[in-house]
This record gives C-alpha cells, structure tokens and sequence, in this order.
C-alpha cells in the first residue's frame, strides 16, 4: 500500500565516466567547502554572548509584585499541586495589621522554596497561579550552581525587585 | 683543516633554523588544521587560549607532557618506545636535500640553503620515507593490540603500492632534468619554467601519492577511527602519542615543500632579477627561501582542504586506485615525456598526452562499459 504519492524508485545503474573519475565530483566538493571556509561562522560563544530566546521562553521563577509593590503570593498552594516534580513548598501566615503595603492579600507566603534540581521548567505553576503572581521569566536563565546548597532557591531569590521589574511583551 | 670553521657553523645554524622552522609549522598546522575545520563546517575553532586561540599549541603541548605515559603490560616494551621515536626521526630527516634557496654570502663565507646537496638528492626522500613506514609499522605491532596491528599493516601496504606509483610519476621529471639532485631540479626550473607546465598528469599523481604516504584523508585507512579506534597509536598516550601526530604534520610541510620543489620551481618565484637588482643577491634568495615555505604552506592547506571535504576511501578502493589506477597512468606519463624529450616539444606533448588520455578513456567508456537505462 502507498501511504503517499511521493514515492520516488531511484534506478541505481552503472556510474557515468565522470561519476567513475571521480575527480569532477573531488572539484565539486572541495567548492563547496571552501565556499563555507569564507562564509560566517554560527556560532554563538555562549556565555559572553546570548540570543533572544523568544517571549514565552521559560526561564528563572519569579514571585511578582502588584503595583504598589506588594507580594501578590496568597500561598494558595496550587502552584504547589501543579507542580509536576513537586519542586515547590511553602508556608502559609495570616497578615497581620499595618502589612497591607507589603502582601496584597489577607494571607501571604512566609516561605516559599522551589528546589532547583527538581523543576523541570515546564511552566504548570504559572498557568495553575489564580493571582499572576508566580511566572518563569525568558529573559534570564537558573544560574549554574556548584554546590547543593545554592540549589534551593528562597524568597530572598524569587520575589521581584521594584527597581528591576520583570516585564513580558505584551504586558503593560 | 679546522673542522669548526665558518662554514660549518653557518651550515649547522642553518640546519637548526631549518628544524625550528619545521616544528614550528608543525605545531601550528595542528592549530591551523582545527581552524580550517572549524571555518568549513562555519564554526569559529579554538578560541581560548590566547587571542584567537593561537596559544593552543601550547597548551596542547603542555596537556601532551602532563598525560600519564603508558605502557601497555603486554606491550613489547622497547619497541613500543622505538616507534615514535622513529616516526619522528623520519620525518624530520627527509628534509635535509630539499634546497630552500640559492647561495647565500655572509662575510667571508658563501654557503647553499640546503642541509646536504647529495648527488641522489631525491632519492634519498625515497628512502627515508620508506623508513617512515617502520615506526607506525613497530608501534602498531609492539602495542600487541590488534586494532593496533591492523592498521599498521593498513600503513605498511598502503605505503607501498603508492610508492610505487610515485616513484614512476618522478621518473618522469629525471628524465627532463637528468638529474637525480633537488638542487638540479629546482635549477632547471629558474624563471617560470616550472615542472607544473610540463607535468601536469606528472603532477596529479604525486599529490595522490603524497596524500597516501602522508596517512592523510582520504587515504588515513592506518588510522581510521571508525574502523580500528586509533589504528596504529591505539595503545598510545602523552607525548609518544603526541610525537605521531606530530610526525604526520612534519610529512605533510615537508612533502608540501618536496612538491614545491618538484614540481613548483622550487624557490624560484616571479621578479626574482628586479628584486635582486634592487635589493640584492642575499635578499632575493631569503624571499626565495620564503617564497618556498610559502608553496609548502600551500600545500598544507590543500591536505586539509581534502581532509575536510572527502570521506575516506574503503580498503579495496584504495587499492585499486593505488594499483589499477595510479601506476598504469604514470607509466602512460613516462611514456608521453620521452616522447616530448624525443621530439624537443614538452608543454605540446604534455598537454596533448592529457588530451589523448581522456580521448581514450572516453572511447573506451563509450564502447564497452554498460550505459545506465533510460
């Protein structure tokens, strides 16, 4: 049975004179290599230079801040259900009076931890967060680490920073 | 007579120049040959070390001297050692007759750019590349590895069928020059009249040749990773390993000069007499000497050029090239060139011996090789 009409039976006889000399093919091989020698090179040195990854390409987590600059994180936990290779954990703390600048909801993450060399960056959290507080930036990567301490990353790493604020394309 | 006279430290500090020059070359053809690699599959190289990489050799070299020295347990132990040793010995003896440049006067002394001008000049090449052979040949064997065996055997056959044909395709030019000396016939070919012109089927033999003698691709079967791991330095690591691959890059600049020599004018290079007129005598043969190294340098980039651009040859293609293809057509070649010396019309002949070649090989293609259907 034909699975396509692309079938193409290639009828493989003797070689030609020229196919048999084998020199005229030897020229046109080396044109082509020496074509690609003056050609510019693809390489891209990596760590001194870095390309666009795309605008959804998932990188490092990063816990958002509204506006105002406060936490948007109401440690619902479904980033932590999502989460394929159960790599986030987190605790939970009510609010408490005078902290309404710096967590927007009523409850907030006291801690949140996402082991590093479990993530597998498929990006589940982000799409399970109902507050948009939790996204994996393009823009930069998980640093490589040496040593299993650096591994698990804690707030301290996570939760943006208001004078560098992360923005996506497309957001305002 | 006094054995320390000038002229012998002028000669043993030309031939030390000589030997720098060639490890030299040697060292950065590794360098190059990464480079070129790189820049025909449009990658960038070696970049690291230095700027633009060029301190790789280097440290290559170092990495070389800081490998553990191995000997393999069943290994025999002093032939093992010998092989490098000899590879290396081989390569850097062959070139003592190639002249790299006319006469030169320093103060009182006058003196030929040339280690030795033997009257067996050529020669003498022969021999000492067929000496090469053994120390793949005792490394292969001495490794007690089979891999290790076979490619030595691969190196010795291979070098054999090739130096056949090469000898019969340099035939052709002592018929010309009638001479076996590199220091006659780099003479004979002063002021353009290059061996090139004359020779071109000449030409194309011994380049083939050079390129089997030298183990390079696609003629590498000794080798051949795909096939035998490493070939003959299977069993070898640090700098013995590393004093084979420096032996194949020694072949590949000397055999680039032993061609220049042959077949490229030797250090004879277009203006010499406007800039010896202006400059004088000293200085032309010094851009001489350059213009030499410069052809050999040529030829270092053509052999990696190939490498680069064809696979390797199976064994059986290999020889069937060597035997039924290479050897019958110098033979046509020494033919064509007597008769061109016969008549006193050698460019004429030896254009016309190519022609009629190809004329044959079509007729012959056209009335008895099967065509393709359709």
């Amino acid at each position: 049975m034909k699975l396509s009409n692309r079938t193409k039976v290639v009828e493989q006889g003797e070689m030609t004179l020229a196919e048999r000399m084998y020199l005229p093919a030897i020229v046109g091989g080396m044109a082509t290599t020496l074509k690609h020698f003056f050609s510019k090179p693809v390489t891209i040195r990596y760590p001194e230079q870095t390309r666009y990854l795309g605008p959804i390409y998932r990188g490092q987590h990063i816990l958002k801040k509204d506006e105002q600059g406060a936490e948007r994180c109401t440690a619902c936990g479904l980033c932590a259900v999502a989460c394929p290779a159960e790599a986030i954990s987190m605790v939970a703390e009510e609010r408490k009076k005078g902290e309404e600048k710096l967590y927007r909801e009523e409850k907030y993450a006291k801690v949140y931890e996402i082991n590093m060399l479990r993530c597998i960056f498929c990006g589940l959290c982000e799409e399970a967060c109902p507050k948009e507080a939790i996204f994996l930036r393009h823009d930069q990567m998980v640093p490589v680490f040496s040593s299993r301490d650096e591994v698990i990353y804690g707030k301290d790493k996570l939760v943006e920073k208001m004078d560098q604020r992360y923005l996506r394309e497309g957001w305002k | 007579m006094d054995l320390f006279n000038s002229v012998f430290i002028a000669k043993a500090s030309f031939i030390g120049v000589i030997f720098l020059i060639t490890l030299g070359v040697a060292a950065y053809s590794t360098y190059f040959e990464r480079k070129i690699a790189a820049f025909m599959q449009d990658r960038i190289g070696p970049d690291r070390a230095g700027p633009f990489g060029i301190l790789q050799p280097l440290a290559d070299a170092v990495k070389m001297f800081m490998k553990e020295d191995f000997i393999p347990a069943n290994s025999n132990k002093w032939l093992f050692i010998m092989g490098p040793c000899l590879s290396m010995l081989t390569a850097l003896m062959t070139s003592a007759v190639v002249p790299f440049g006319d006469t030169i006067t320093m103060g009182d002394v006058t003196f030929d750019l040339q280690g030795i001008d033997v009257n067996i000049g050529i020669l003498w090449v022969f021999g000492i590349v067929s000496l090469g052979v053994y120390g793949i040949l005792i490394g292969g064997w001495a490794s007690n590895n089979k891999y290790s065996l076979l490619g030595a055997i691969r190196a010795a056959s291979q070098n054999i069928s090739y130096e056949l044909a090469m000898g019969l395709s340099i035939i052709a030019i002592l018929m010309m020059t009638g001479s076996l000396s590199t220091k006659a016939i780099v003479e004979a070919q002063q002021n353009g009249h290059w061996n090139i012109l004359y020779q071109p089927m000449g030409f194309i033999i011994f380049l083939i040749c050079a390129f089997a003698e030298c183990n390079r691709t696609p003629f590498d079967l000794p080798e051949c990773e795909t096939e035998l791991i490493g070939g003959y330095h299977t069993e070898y690591s640090s700098m013995k390993l590393g004093f084979y691959l420096f032996a194949e890059y020694i072949n590949m600049f000397i055999s680039g000069a032993v061609m220049a020599t042959l077949y490229f004018g030797g250090y004879d290079y277009p203006g010499i007499g406007f800039v010896t007129e202006q400059l004088g005598a000293t200085a032309a043969t010094l851009i001489g000497a350059g213009a030499l190294i410069g052809k050999a340098l040529a030829f270092v980039f053509i052999f990696m050029w190939v490498r680069w651009t064809l696979p390797r040859f199976r064994y059986d293609q290999l020889m069937g090239l060597g035997w039924s293809g290479l050897i019958p057509l110098a033979m046509f070649n020494i033919l064509v060139t007597g008769l061109g010396v016969l008549l006193d019309q050698q460019i004429l002949i030896g254009i016309g011996g190519v022609v009629v070649f190809i004329a044959g090989i079509v007729v012959y293609d056209q009335l008895f090789v099967k065509k393709k259907l359709a």
